[in-house]
């Protein structure tokens, strides 16, 4: 049996209420908002977050493979998933690819992924999707910001793949040539008709012939949803009910792209029971349409917040402008200070445990765990008695903070915290994803992994703080 | 065995640039400022100088940027730089070479040109590293010990707010009387209180000014001091603590106190033979980058009781009127921080009340001074303390 054996999924904390794009330009707009990640995520912090939800069940170290699926990866020459990888703290004897160009890579990753885990690997895969519509269009409304991610295996499996099919074919709908930072599209009858319609109607047919199961034999459909009309009448054509009809999640977090199809899975799978079938279909240049049935083994999984609390736990009250500033979309004026300098990367290659994973390390001669990591320890000066010692994961509380007005930075004031960690160790980092109100000596924190700066087209990750969302 | 420094080395003469946005004014136009005040002040030729030690934190590079511009003739000029302890670490290298025979007459000199960056607020020259360390602004890294000095002693930030702006109050009020100060005006409590938040808790009136400014002094070893004076300024103790990060990286410190500054004044009180420094002082020049660094310096040097600060300073025990007045020439809140100038434009407003020179700031008949600065962060830093006194012994 082979299938999915872990989820998660992340929703940016950041919403943008649509009528605020109305306010702005004066045309209609749908309701609802739209996911924004932060001036400081993208999707590779998005897929980190996923990522990190996932190994709550799987440890990072036994995973064969990691594979990113996006359209929107923020480099063209260089790979995301060894990034993702290290954050996670997988070690570095695993196969990594990134899956992407299309709004498919997400569901082709889990099929690359399924045939490995039917030669008994375990892999995971991220898919997550920040794309950007120009100003006062329709796919800037519609679009949001947001990541998913599973673990594909044959052991502990949780949803069994019973069937897949794939149609892929050329077609022009929407499109980034090289260099355009917007998405282009065709008339929307023409891509609809000739391409959503036909091509994941197509797949769905096919795997579900494959499996001889018909549209009531399923707890949920997923497809990939252009609009929430167009996904309905989509459904309903194939033959499904509505209360069958997975949420598209177009309303709170807007169409994530690659990351649509598989965040509207990842929230099938927290209310689907023992026995439940789903019928998993995307949608670009064709389609992928996957079978899953749940197995007894989701009843193991320990309850965890998930994609629900995702959604509930936001703040929307940004308004356009930061969006634009945020996207780097409107320039500003610079702060008279010196210009961001870029990262040595020999010492962040040198840090790389530090920087990717949250190592410190502990003194085994007095048990004393300290960050950044270090040869001579600061309680007792034992000269290399250090073991390395993962921050991530452990509860820390805030010390003191300050709010720093001077800061060059997209979401002014910058925070900084000290952050004290339950076992020992002390950080100093940004907070992130806070409400400037809200800040205390006391508050519980979590780590999050961010893009800190691009200098040069070097993208800086590290972890910030974010207030512990309750 | 180590004898210390007391009553060793002697201070003959010092001079002391106008401080402020010297848009006027070039490194070379600020140095020849003050070493004229200082050789005049001696009675002594520039040539009878036998070696320098020129304090810039980044303002020049090395001995040259010191000779090229006074043209002191092949003589041993130490480029010193040890932060927002230059000035004083310049001062305290140069008193050793004195106090250990090498030459005979020395000068410190101290100066940061600093308004010709084009930023506002200080500027760190770059160092290549990951850069994954939050990049905080000065007034950020000191704000840092605002939440947790309000949260340990039971003040709200408010109470704690009201508190700073009296000591940035007390250190205009001290400024508006000193010719030599960037800002030589009175702020009104109003005015400060009500002044934008730049790092919270911090507002723009809790920051020192940016500035810039040169300060410098002539030294020889005190038995040859009445060669060239009747009154010498005798140092009495040189001290500086470098930390080991433990404060940025172990639990147990609270944001409360600058850990190297207790270690500093512990070891400079023995120096000096002082006891009971709150008897003994008579007035203390104490690095107020920011006012929240004024109140904790006042626990850390024991000026106050630990936790007391605020209250002392509600009480006016530092005021110019006080029992023990501090930053009574307006301090870096008046006179800006051209980094490698401060801790020898502290010397010299001691130099000054020493020889009834302070003007409408003159006390009567101060007797020890002390100087305090602190380079880095509340968190991880150098501190440096010098005490000098009117008289041996």
């Amino acid at each position: 049996m082979v299938g999915i054996t872990s989820f998660g999924a992340y929703v940016p904390y950041n919403r943008l209420e649509r009528k605020h794009i109305k306010a702005a330009f004066g045309k209609p707009v749908p309701p609802g908002e739209k996911a924004v990640a932060n001036y400081d995520e993208d999707s590779i912090t998005m897929g980190v977050a996923a990522g990190l939800e996932c190994c709550k069940f799987v440890k990072p170290k036994s995973l064969d493979a990691l594979y990113f699926a996006t359209t929107t990866s923020p480099y063209k020459e260089k790979q995301c998933a060894t990034v993702i990888a290290a954050a996670l703290d997988t070690g570095p004897n695993l196969r990594t690819a990134d899956f992407t160009d299309t709004l498919r890579a997400g569901s082709t990753a889990m099929l690359a992924a399924i045939d490995a885990a039917k030669n008994g690997l375990n892999v995971l895969v991220s898919a997550s999707d920040m794309r950007l519509g120009a100003a006062d269009g329709q796919a800037e409304a519609s679009l949001g910001d947001g990541a998913a991610a599973f673990v594909l295996g044959n052991k502990n499996v949780v949803a069994e793949m019973l069937a897949y099919d794939s149609v892929s074919i050329d077609f022009h709908d929407q499109w980034r040539s090289d260099g355009d930072i917007f998405i282009r599209s065709w008339e929307e009858r023409f891509c609809i008709s000739q391409g959503y319609n036909r091509f994941m109607t197509e797949a769905a047919i096919t795997v579900m012939e494959k499996t001889g199961l018909k549209p009531k034999d399923f707890f949920r459909i997923i497809n990939y949803g252009v609009t929430p009309r167009y996904q309905m009448e989509q459904a309903s054509r194939l033959g499904f009910e509505p209360d069958q009809i997975q949420d598209g999640l177009y309303l709170t977090v807007g169409n994530a792209g690659v990351a649509n199809a598989p965040m509207m899975l990842v929230a099938a799978l927290e209310e689907a029971k023992p026995g439940n079938k789903i019928l998993f279909l995307t949608y670009g240049e064709g389609s992928d349409a996957i079978v899953f049935q749940v197995t007894d083994e989701i009843l193991k999984l320990k309850p965890r917040p998930g994609i629900k609390n995702c959604l509930r736990l936001k703040k929307n009250s940004m308004n356009y402008e930061k969006y634009l500033r945020w996207r780097g979309l409107i320039t500003t004026e610079p702060a008279r200070r010196p210009r961001q300098e870029r990262s040595s990367l020999p010492d962040y290659f040198r840090n790389f445990a530090k920087n990717y994973a949250l190592y410190g390390c502990k003194c085994t001669d007095c048990n004393t765990a300290q960050f950044p990591p270090t040869r001579v320890c600061v309680q007792c000066q034992s000269i290399d008695r250090m073991e390395s010692y993962r921050f991530y994961g452990r509860k820390g509380k805030v010390v003191t903070f300050t709010v720093d007005y001077l800061t060059d930075s997209p979401d002014p004031p910058g925070v900084v915290v000290v952050v004290d960690f339950e076992g020992g160790g002390r950080m100093f980092c940004n907070l992130a994803d806070c409400d400037l109100d809200k800040i205390q000596v006391g508050i519980e924190v979590e780590m999050s992994f961010r893009k800190l700066f691009t200098v040069d087209g070097v993208q800086t990750y590290f972890w910030k703080a974010i207030p512990k969302m309750v | 065995m180590a004898i210390g420094i007391k009553d060793r080395v002697s201070t003959i003469g010092m001079g002391c640039s106008k401080f402020g946005e010297r848009f006027d004014c070039s490194l070379e136009d600020l140095m020849v400022e003050a070493v004229n005040e200082a050789l005049t002040d001696a009675g002594i030729e520039f040539n009878d100088i036998d070696a320098f030690w020129f304090g810039t934190f980044n303002s020049g590079l090395a001995g040259i940027s010191f000779s090229n511009r006074l043209k002191s003739q092949y003589k041993p000029v130490t480029r010193v730089e040890n932060m927002c302890c230059t000035g004083m670490e310049a001062f305290r290298n140069a008193c050793y070479a004195v106090a250990a025979g090498v030459c005979d007459v020395a000068m410190a000199i101290g100066v940061e040109k600093l308004k010709d960056s084009g930023h506002s607020g200080l500027a760190l020259p770059p160092v290549d590293s990951d850069r994954t360390s939050p990049e905080l602004s000065a007034p950020a890294m000191f704000a840092l010990l605002g939440p947790s000095y309000a949260h340990k002693y039971g003040l709200s930030i408010q109470q704690l707010r009201e508190v700073l702006a009296r000591i940035a109050y007390k250190n205009h009020a001290n400024g508006a009387l000193n010719p030599k100060a960037q800002f030589m005006a009175e702020v009104p409590m109003e005015k400060i209180l009500n002044s934008p938040m730049i790092a919270y808790p911090l507002t723009i009136m809790d920051c020192s000014g940016v500035s810039d400014g040169c300060a410098c002094a002539i030294i020889t070893r005190a038995e040859d001091a009445k060669k060239y004076r009747k009154d010498p300024m005798y140092v009495k103790a040189l001290q500086v603590a470098a930390g080991p990060a433990h404060s940025e990286r172990h639990q147990s410190y609270d944001f409360t106190t600058v850990m190297e500054t207790c270690h500093a004044a512990a070891v400079a009180y023995k120096e000096a033979g002082i006891s009971e420094p709150r008897r003994e002082i008579s007035l203390a020049e104490v690095h107020d980058c920011f006012t929240i660094t004024e109140l904790v310096i006042y626990e850390d040097l024991q000026l106050s009781e630990r936790g007391r600060g605020w209250r002392d300073v509600l009480d006016g025990k530092f005021d110019r009127d006080g029992v023990l007045p501090v930053n009574i020439d307006g301090g870096l809140k008046s006179f800006g921080h051209p980094i490698g100038a401060s801790g020898l434009r502290m010397l010299y407003e001691l130099w000054l009340q020493f020889h009834g020179k302070a003007g409408k700031r003159q006390q009567d008949d101060p007797r020890v001074g002390l100087a305090h600065n602190m380079g880095g962060t509340p968190y991880s830093c150098v501190s440096a303390i010098a005490i000098v006194g009117k008289e041996l012994g």
